[in-house]
This record gives structure tokens, C-alpha cells and sequence, in this order.
């Protein structure tokens, strides 16, 4: 009972945040409507016992991307007017992604009563059961050289991103506080005496 | 402890893999705070002292008598990959050596030599690559090294614009590969290569000719294959002539590999889709690689051209679908990229502060001004263009043979025809460093000790083409 009043709460949060996402006309409110969605997402997730997934999607999705996003958004000086010229002239591809989104819905809830059973031949797990220990057992065993191979293909990324980027320029304006405050007036000063200019 | 021991022989093998993935670490630290600015060839020396050591730890660990699976089948270590991997760490550090003088006119940082770390790591992966997903991982491990060792001249507009084009070009031809791999999996079911082998069925279905040709694109991409060659050009000429030189040379073998291990020994069951969609990427590529290069006045731009045409005799090897025809495609790329290394060799030991001897133009009168470089250049050009003694015409006579017993003389007519038009654009070299007059440009600077390398692997051309044997059987032994 208390699992369905989760659920059913999670998931109005859910509609909300993604309604926010794209009825808000400030990108970064859409941005932090995603995140709550994102959040509410793993919500639901920990409720059918996909502990791991829900944790990545947390750690990742509102950790990594959606923080760099929102850094994006509001570093970019985005016009919004400028987004929307091309509306009406790219509405029918929007309404033909759309159409396609609800004929999948309805094929995937449609599915059982057309006798495809997708949980046909699952077996409980048990209450012991951790997400997490499953796939590192698999991680650290079965796939452990992709997985660490993947672990040196980031650090390839991290080292390219550093190498490509970082420079020291020449000739860069830097403050040099010590040097401001140890300034003397001598150093800035002339007093220059100028003889009046005599009328002609 | 027995224990240890017993778990340390089931991956004994991989053990080349787990040394290059250290010492990268440990040079990336040891530039970090010891290197850099202070002593900036430091790192270089590291990595040439890494690389020999690493020579030894492939030959000791990764010599095994077969075909040795491990990690449940992601790595394979067979003949095939330790010959692959030594080539590929061969060619790796006599162009970083070649390299050497002309990173440290630019400043290079250590960053350099840990990317091409990484890239030699990456062809380590794909040589032994059991499993699409240790294949893919090889990929992009080797794409991703080389897409930022080309942006590396933050400075030159041309080569970010190079960078870019690889870049882009290359993530679509990763997507290729993936998507065709998923046509795969979802086909078969199995990531591992052998199991794939396996279950596939005599006529393959539709999906999974979709799937092969997927894969043979995003293969072509790789390799600059005509029609997906429109980089090759532009990012030899424009990517800092240091990194050309490694990206024409030891990538070569990572995408033997890719080819090799995907479509002769994961999709052999059905070779006749392959072999029809390599035969007619190959034949355009030697007509049109061969055709566009003698219009270029770039000597880097001509050697781009010459690799599309070389690329498809490689591919015209692997049309056969026999184990002689892969053995003389294998052949083909030692000795195509053995003169290739030292052609771009040259052009860097020819070029000097403020000078890159890029142009055709440069090399008129080298004879006079250089006779050493000239002869060394000479061989090259020769060895590529196929003229007898050279090892280039073996690597040739080899791929014709194999097309000869499957009875593809079409191939061998077109193959042909276009290696006496490459040799016209070869032997224009020539004649431009020993029968012009000499404008008077500057000598390279390179040490004696640089121009010796080059003398030994000018020489390797000669020596290779008078005793070709061995090289040959060493090639068919380990595809037999």
C-alpha cells in the first residue's frame, strides 16, 4: 500500500517536472525542472529494486550532465526568440515524433493483452539479493579487461582535453597584487611643472 | 603461494597490455612533476625506453605456440597479434624517433608521447581483440589518441581544421562500426567472435548483409578506402607532419586487425558478401588514389593519395577470402608502411626551423645538396612504386598470386595497370631530387645518429626485397 502511494506521488512529481521541462520559458528553470525529473525518475527506480540504476542515474545523469548543462546554459547568452522563429516551420516533425512516441506507448501497454508477456519465465529474486553485487561480480570478473580498458579510454579523454586546452599564454594581463600594493607614488606619479602659455 | 602463481598464468598473456597500460600512467606522472617545461625531453626518452622494454615484455608473455583465449574470450593472443603488436611497436618508435627533432622545435609537451602511448595501446587491444566489445574498445581507444594527437598545433588553423575533419569522420565511421556490430549481436546473438563464426547461417539474411556492410564501411573509413577517403588528404597535409608520420604508419596494423578479426574470422561463414563489397572498394581505390596523386604538388598530399591506393591493394588481398591471400595482405602492410615510415622520415630529417620540406618543389636538387637523404629518399619511393629488388615489388607479387589462385584476373589486371601509373608519380620524385637544378634551399638539421635510423630502414627496403623469404613465410605462418 505504501509502495502504490510512493509510486503514485513520484510519478505526479514526475509529469509536473516533465511538463516544467517544456512549458518554462527560462532555459535554466527547464534545466533544473529536468534534474527533478531526472531525481524522481530514480525515485521510482529504488521502488522496483533497481537500487544501482537509480544511484547511476543520480550520480551521473543530475551529478555530471545536468550540472555541466546547467553551466552551459547559462554561460551561452541563448535567444530565446531567435529558438523559436522556427517553430511552426518544424511543428509537423515534432507532431510526427510525437505520433511515433504514443504508438510505442501503446504497443508496450497494449502488449500483455495481445498475450506477449514480457515477465514470462522471470523468477523472484530473492530478499538478499543486491543489484549492485551482481554487476560488479560481473564487472570485476567476467568483463574486467573492458573494464579497465574503458577506465584508460577516459583517462585518454582527460589527458587530450587537458593537452588541448590548458596553455600558458605569452604576454597575458595578470595582476600582480604584491607588486600593486608595494607601489610608491614615485613609481606612478610626475609632477610636471608647466608654465602658463603666454597670450599672444 | 602456488595460488598466485596459477592465477597469474591465466593471464600471462595479456601481460604487454597491462605493462603499457602502467607505464603510460607512470609517464603521465613522471611529466606531470618531473618533466614539462623543465625538461622537455625527458618524456621523449621515457617513452622510447618504455617502448624497448615493452618489446621484450610482448616477446616473453606474448609469444604463445596458439591460440590462447582469455578473459572469458575478450583477448585472444595468437601468433597473429604478437606479430601485429611487435610490427606496430617497431614502426611506433622509429617514428617517434624520426619525430624527435621536429617535437622539440615546436615545444611539444610530454602529452604527446602519452597519446601515442595510448594509441599503440589501443592497436594492442585490436590485435588481440576476441570480442566486438574488446574490438570496439580497441577502436576507439586508437581514434580518440589520434584525433587529439592531430589538433595537437593549437597555433596552425590547418591542422585544427584537419582535426576536425578526422574527428567528424570518424565518429561517424565508430557509429558504422557499432551499428553494424549491434546487426550483428542482435543476428546472432553472441558478442564473441568465435561464437558468432558459429551460428552463422549459409545464406545470411537480410539484416545481417546489412549488418557486414555497415562493418565494411566503417573498415574502409579506417583504412581511407575509396569512396570514404576524403579525409586521408586533408588530414595528412594538414596534421603537423610528425603526427602524419604516425598516423600512416602503425594504425595500419590496428585496421589489418579490425578487418582480419572481424570479417575473416568472425563473418567468414559468409565471405561472399564481404569479399564482393571489399573488391569493389579496393579496385576504386587504386584507381583513384593512383589517378588523384599525380596531380598533387604536395609531397604529403601525394603520400595521402599513395596510401588510398596502397589501402587497396591491402583490401584486394583480403577479396580473396583465403588464408594466402590474408597472409600476402598482412605482407603488403609491413612493407608498405616500412616505406612510408621512412618517406615521412625523410621529409622531417629534411626540414629544419621555420622550413617544412613539404612541397615537391623542396626536393629538386636534393641529390646535390644532400646525397645521403636523396639515396635513402630513392629507395623509398621505389620500394612503394614496386620496383624489383625492392621489397614493394615481393608485397605486390604476393597479392597477385593470391588473386591468381582464386582466379581473379580482373583484379590483377586493374592491380596492375594502376601500380605503372603509381610509379610514374613515385619515380617523378626521383627524377625531381637527381636530374633538376637545385634552388637553394636550406639543409635539414637532423643529427647523424636520426639520418643512421633512416639508412637502416632504407636499407630494410633493400635487404627485405634481395632475401624476401623470410618475412613472407613469417607472414603465412602466422595465418595459417
Amino acid at each position: 500500500m505504501l509502495v502504490m502511494i510512493l509510486f503514485y506521488a513520484f510519478s505526479a512529481v514526475l509529469i509536473a517536472a516533465a511538463l516544467g521541462v517544456i512549458t518554462t520559458r527560462n532555459p535554466v528553470y527547464s534545466a533544473l525542472c529536468l534534474v527533478l525529473a531526472f531525481f524522481t525518475s530514480a525515485c521510482i527506480w529504488i521502488l522496483i529494486e533497481a537500487e544501482f540504476l537509480a544511484i547511476v542515474l543520480v550520480l551521473v545523469y543530475v551529478g555530471a550532465v545536468m550540472v555541466l548543462f546547467l553551466f552551459v546554459v547559462m554561460m551561452l547568452d541563448i535567444n530565446v526568440e531567435e529558438l523559436r522563429s522556427g517553430f511552426t516551420r518544424y511543428a509537423w516533425l515534432g507532431w510526427l515524433t510525437a505520433f511515433v512516441v504514443i504508438l510505442e506507448l501503446v504497443g508496450v501497454l497494449a502488449a500483455r493483452r495481445l498475450g506477449v508477456d514480457a515477465t514470462q519465465g522471470t523468477v523472484p529474486v530473492p530478499a538478499d539479493y543486491s543489484n549492485t553485487h551482481e554487476l560488479g561480480t560481473v564487472l570485476y570478473t567476467q568483463y574486467v579487461y573492458a573494464f579497465e580498458l574503458a577506465a584508460v579510454l577516459l583517462l585518454v579523454a582527460i589527458v587530450a582535453a587537458i593537452a588541448l586546452t590548458m596553455r600558458r599564454r605569452q604576454g597575458l594581463k595578470v595582476q600582480d597584487i604584491s607588486a600593486q600594493v608595494a607601489v610608491r607614488r614615485e613609481d606612478r606619479v610626475r609632477l610636471v611643472r608647466i608654465e602658463p602659455e603666454k597670450r599672444p | 603461494m602456488p595460488d598466485t602463481q596459477n592465477w597469474w598464468s591465466t593471464i600471462a598473456p595479456a601481460a604487454p597490455e597491462m605493462y603499457l597500460a602502467t607505464v603510460i600512467c607512470v609517464i603521465l606522472l613522471i611529466d606531470v612533476f618531473a618533466g614539462g617545461s623543465r625538461r622537455p625531453r625527458l618524456t621523449g626518452t621515457l617513452t622510447l625506453i618504455a617502448l624497448a622494454v615493452g618489446a621484450w615484455v610482448t616477446l616473453e608473455y606474448g609469444s604463445v605456440g596458439g591460440r590462447t583465449p582469455l578473459f572469458g574470450g575478450l583477448y585472444i593472443a595468437d601468433p597473429l597479434a604478437l606479430v601485429l603488436k611487435l610490427s606496430a611497436l617497431l614502426y611506433v618508435a622509429v617514428a617517434l624517433l624520426y619525430s624527435r627533432p621536429a617535437l622539440a622545435r615546436r615545444g611539444t609537451g610530454g602529452e604527446y608521447h602519452v597519446l601515442a602511448l595510448t594509441a599503440l595501446l589501443g592497436i594492442y587491444v585490436l590485435a588481440s581483440a576476441g570480442n566486438l566489445l574488446s574490438l570496439y574498445i580497441g577502436v576507439e581507444l586508437l581514434a580518440l589518441s589520434l584525433y587529439a594527437m592531430i589538433a595537437f598545433d593549437r597555433e596552425s588553423p590547418v591542422s585544427a581544421e584537419a582535426a576536425m575533419k578526422y574527428f567528424v569522420l570518424g565518429s561517424i565511421a565508430s557509429g558504422m562500426l557499432l551499428y553494424g556490430i549491434s546487426l550483428v549481436y542482435g543476428l546472432t546473438g553472441t558478442l564473441a567472435l568465435d561464437e558468432v563464426a558459429l551460428r552463422l547461417t549459409a545464406e545470411p539474411s537480410l539484416g545481417m548483409v546489412a549488418g557486414v556492410a555497415f562493418v565494411v564501411v566503417a573498415i574502409a573509413f579506417k583504412f581511407g578506402a575509396v569512396p570514404f577517403h576524403m579525409w586521408v588528404p586533408d588530414v595528412y597535409h594538414g596534421a603537423p607532419t610528425t603526427v602524419t608520420l604516425f598516423l600512416s604508419t602503425a594504425p595500419k596494423f590496428a585496421y589489418f586487425a579490425l578487418a582480419y578479426r572481424l570479417l575473416s574470422q568472425g563473418l567468414d561463414g559468409i565471405s561472399p558478401t564481404w569479399t564482393q563489397m571489399l573488391a569493389i572498394i579496393g579496385v576504386l581505390s587504386l584507381i583513384v588514389g593512383n589517378v588523384f596523386a599525380i596531380a598533387q604538388a604536395n609531397l604529403k598530399r601525394m603520400l595521402a593519395y599513395s596510401a588510398i591506393a596502397n589501402v587497396g591493394f591491402i583490401l584486394l588481398g583480403f577479396t580473396t577470402g583465403t588464408a594466402a591471400g590474408y597472409s600476402a595482405a598482412l605482407y603488403y602492410t609491413i612493407v608498405y608502411v616500412l616505406a612510408t615510415l621512412g618517406a615521412f622520415g625523410v621529409i622531417l630529417l629534411a626540414s629544419r626551423r621555420g622550413f617544412e620540406a613539404d612541397e615537391l618543389e623542396d626536393y629538386k636538387g636534393l641529390q646535390a645538396r644532400d646525397p645521403m637523404l636523396a639515396l635513402w629518399m630513392m629507395m623509398m619511393m621505389f620500394s612503394t612504386a614496386g620496383v624489383p629488388p625492392f621489397v614493394g615489388f615481393w608485397a605486390k607479387l604476393a597479392i597477385f598470386e593470391a588473386l591468381w589462385q582464386v582466379g581473379a584476373v580482373w583484379l590483377i589486371v586493374i592491380g596492375a595497370l594502376a601500380a605503372v601509373v603509381g610509379a610514374f608519380y613515385y619515380i617523378r620524385v626521383v627524377k625531381l631530387m637527381y636530374f633538376d637544378d637545385a634552388p637553394s634551399a636550406p639543409r635539414g638539421e637532423a643529427s647523424g645518429a636520426l639520418r643512421l635510423v633512416l639508412g637502416v630502414n632504407a636499407l630494410a627496403t633493400l635487404a627485405l626485397g634481395v632475401v624476401p623469404a623470410s618475412l613472407f613465410d613469417l607472414c603465412k605462418a602466422v595465418l595459417g
